[in-house]
């Protein structure tokens, strides 16, 4: 064999980061919310998940293949991860082919019209989960199939909304722990932020978007429950973090890559305003659960945000 | 310990392949090849004929103007030919090729291998004798070093800044100057602070190489050097990047172009530039040679050669076996800045502080895919641009939009494309428009002065 040079422009070594390689850290980090959610609420967990994952593959595959006639994406492993998402955002009671129909939309409506992976302007899962939640409340909101000792039918976010004092009467361990009512990839606080800790570790996700998140709204709620007095200032805020899709959305939605600003300032702006609407719907608005609206907002804001807020230029003060 | 501020990334170092290789001195080539460019600024003119006798130090090019270097010949013998031959890039330039008969150095020469420390020149002086020897930064900028030292009216030099960083992966010739020539280096680093008026010098070294900087420290003590201090750095690419180095020292940021260090009170010169400014103003020895690493993991054998300019690449490879077999890069440099050679039989010149091979499985660029807009690139970026931004402002030719977002202030690290996990030549496209915005501004320039 001879020799043969070959040329390019530098850099000539690359470090070896890969698409799929960050889509699959995703799905690990999700493992551990999936595992508990099938050990509290039953094997349709992972049924409700494998129908989701399967079928936003397979629309992409067919929307590639079909209607765009190019190389299908589904390598890069973000379908799986828009299924697994979408899942995690579903009471686990829900017909399997509502299921379906949410895949439509998600990979269908909410990432392939704009182009496919990187240039949809919302998250493909919670375009999936608000159309399902608009057209199909009914199911959307039957939590009966949910832990068996929860409170009756609803979550402890629409209880609470009407009567904020029964915050002292729960338990946040149990919180903490996995026994929550509400979507399936909700109810373990602890195992999303393992799967947190982890995507961090890798450097798939930054501290920025979840972290500012996370401070406006219990920053917000300390102050509405100091205005009711005794422990609600350390209770309400504490409540309003482990509950709902707080962590779910703040860990694994907000962070999606191509609807979240580029700049870490920009970040921290796009976490505050979601922070913020969040606990505005959940205090004032018609649903006792804001997380999916106030993150499809600021989706909406981030190119805005792109456009005016910039990195530090080096060498500027 | 200390680092730049903003952006960078930690490849992998590849320094032990030859970091434990000592500087070796090679049977002098029986050829050698001249580029009359060899610097940044106007080509030097040939001052030689064909058939002309000439001595290894003796002057072959006078320098085309204030920013430009003199050219000497690095052997003696008979120049055979004044022609422009293409370079390894394959680009033409004038050179001169001298057939080497015997190793005859013009008299004045010293050549003695005692250290000179003693240096009572006034800085016009040194700047002088640093311009008559042909100086120019030996990092791989190629910037003539009289120029640099030649500070402009108004402003002052508070403090020399000593580039011992040598952060571009594999790359070992700095290194080696260090562990071996210390002793040179710091009389050189005397004299540029001499000659620039500062009592202060900073020698940047980063922490993978921890032998060298307890070698400078020793030496300094044991030589009572006053005023040089040895600033041990977090490994961190491109730490050697001019603005970064001065950054993590000093905590000063540069302005944006056309600011200089010069507007921070700092120049910055490279370790082994030192060495060159030794020799050149206590020996009057011209830059006729230089330490070039040759490594890669593919090779037979790795090695620092002392390495007279012109001489071929084939050359210096035969003595490590050659270049293996299959698709291979051969790169002018290192992995993250160098500069891919297309026709090894072209010579190294001043700049060249290495040659890095890279079989073809090392240097594949992967297949690109959309991008998916992870900002990989901006948290990365040391001068705070928006690579991912940048590209495809260069793609759709929107060169004003480019200006806005500064895409002058790029200095080419490849940060970027390094970290990008869609693989896109994100660098190649910012290259492009860097290129275009520049040359738009200089026609403004020259537009707005008519």
């Amino acid at each position: 064999m001879a020799t043969k040079l070959f040329a390019s422009h530098s850099p000539h070594i690359h470090g070896g980061e890969k698409t799929h390689r960050i889509m699959l850290d995703v799905v690990l980090a999700l493992i551990p919310a999936l595992a508990v959610s099938t050990y509290v609420l039953g094997w349709r967990v992972l049924f409700i998940t494998a129908v989701a994952v399967v079928s936003c593959v397979a629309f992409e595959w067919l929307i590639c293949r079909f209607l765009l006639k190019r190389r299908s994406t589904i390598c890069d492993l973000s379908a799986v991860v828009t299924g697994v998402l979408l899942a995690f955002n579903l009471p686990v009671g829900i017909p399997w082919w509502i299921v379906v129909i949410g895949a439509l939309v998600a990979i269908g409506i909410g990432k392939m019209t704009f182009g496919g992976l990187g240039t949809n302007p919302f998250n493909p899962a919670l375009t999936g989960r608000i159309f399902l939640l608009i057209a199909y409340p009914v199911q959307m909101t039957d939590w009966t199939t949910g832990v068996p000792d929860a409170l009756s039918g609803s979550t402890m976010l629409a209880d609470v909304k009407y009567a904020p004092e029964l915050v002292s009467s729960l338990n946040f361990t149990e919180m903490l722990g996995g026994v929550m009512n509400g979507s399936m990839g909700e109810i373990s606080a602890i195992a999303l932020i393992l799967g947190g800790l982890y995507l961090l570790w890798r450097k798939v996700i930054s501290w920025h978007i979840p972290v500012s998140i996370l401070a406006t709204m219990a920053i917000f709620a300390a102050s509405v429950g100091a205005s009711y007095g005794g422990a609600m200032i350390y209770e309400f805020p504490l409540f309003h973090i482990l509950a709902g899709g707080a962590l779910l959305g703040a860990i694994y939605m907000a962070t999606d890559y191509s609807t979240s600003p580029m700049t870490h300032r920009g970040m921290i702006i796009y976490g505050v305003g979601i922070g913020l609407l969040t606990m505005i719907i959940r205090l004032w608005g018609a649903y006792p659960e804001g997380m999916s609206f106030a993150i499809f907002i600021m989706n909406a804001a981030t190119p805005l945000i792109n456009k005016y807020v910039r990195p530090k230029r080096f060498g500027t003060k | 310990m200390k680092t730049f501020p903003i952006g960078g990334i930690h490849p992998s170092d590849n320094k032990e392949w030859s970091k434990d290789k000592s500087i070796e001195c090679i049977d002098l080539p029986n050829e050698v090849m001249i580029p009359m460019i060899q610097h940044i600024g106007a080509p030097a003119t040939p001052v030689v004929q064909k058939g002309d006798k000439v001595l290894t130090g003796q002057l072959v090019g006078q320098a085309g103007g204030f920013v430009s270097a003199n050219i000497h010949s690095p052997i003696s013998g008979t120049v055979t030919s004044i022609d422009s031959y293409p370079n390894g890039q394959g680009q033409r330039l004038t050179m001169v090729v001298i057939k080497r008969e015997g190793d005859e150095w013009v008299e004045s020469i010293d050549r003695s291998t005692e250290l000179k420390r003693e240096c009572s020149l006034t800085p016009a002086e040194i700047i002088a004798k640093i311009k008559d020897a042909g100086v120019v930064g030996l990092g791989g900028a190629q910037f003539p070093t009289h120029v640099k030292l030649s500070i402009p009216d108004g402003q002052k030099a508070e403090m020399l800044i000593v580039n011992g960083v040598e952060c571009e992966p594999y790359l070992t010739s700095d290194y080696r100057n260090m562990m071996e020539r210390a002793e040179m280096m710091l009389t050189g680093i005397e004299i540029l602070m001499r000659a620039i008026g500062v009592e202060r010098a900073l020698i940047g070294v980063e922490n993978n190489k921890p032998d060298a900087i307890a070698h400078l420290n020793e030496v300094i003590a044991r030589d009572a050097y006053r005023g040089i201090e040895v600033v041990p750095l977090k490994m961190r690419y491109p730490q050697g990047g001019e603005k970064q180095l001065i950054a993590a020292l000093t905590g000063r940021q540069v302005a944006p172009p056309p600011a200089l260090p010069i507007s921070e009170g700092v120049v910055v010169s490279n370790a082994s530039t030192a060495i060159a400014v030794y020799e050149a103003v206590q020996k009057n020895k011209p830059l006729i040679e230089r330490v070039v690493t040759i490594t890669g993991k593919s090779l037979g054998s790795t090695h620092n050669f002392m390495t007279r300019f012109g001489t071929s690449l084939d050359y210096l490879l035969s003595f490590s076996g050659g270049l293996p077999e299959g698709d291979v890069k051969v790169l002018n440099g290192g992995p993250m800045m160098g500069r891919a050679i297309v026709d090894t039989s072209a010579p190294i010149i001043k700049g060249c502080s290495g040659i890095t091979i890279l079989s073809g499985a090392e240097a594949a660029r992967g297949k690109e895919s959309a991008c998916i807009k992870c900002a990989k690139c901006v948290s990365v970026c040391p001068m705070g641009l928006e690579p991912y931004l940048l590209s495809r402002l260069a793609k759709l030719q929107k060169w004003d939009v480019a200006e806005e977002h500064n895409t002058i202030d790029c200095i080419e690290c490849g940060c970027c494309s390094y970290t990008c996990p869609s693989n896109l030549p994100l660098l190649d496209y910012i290259r492009i428009g860097k290129q275009t915005v520049m040359a738009n501004i200089r026609s403004r320039a020259i537009a707005n002065k008519k």
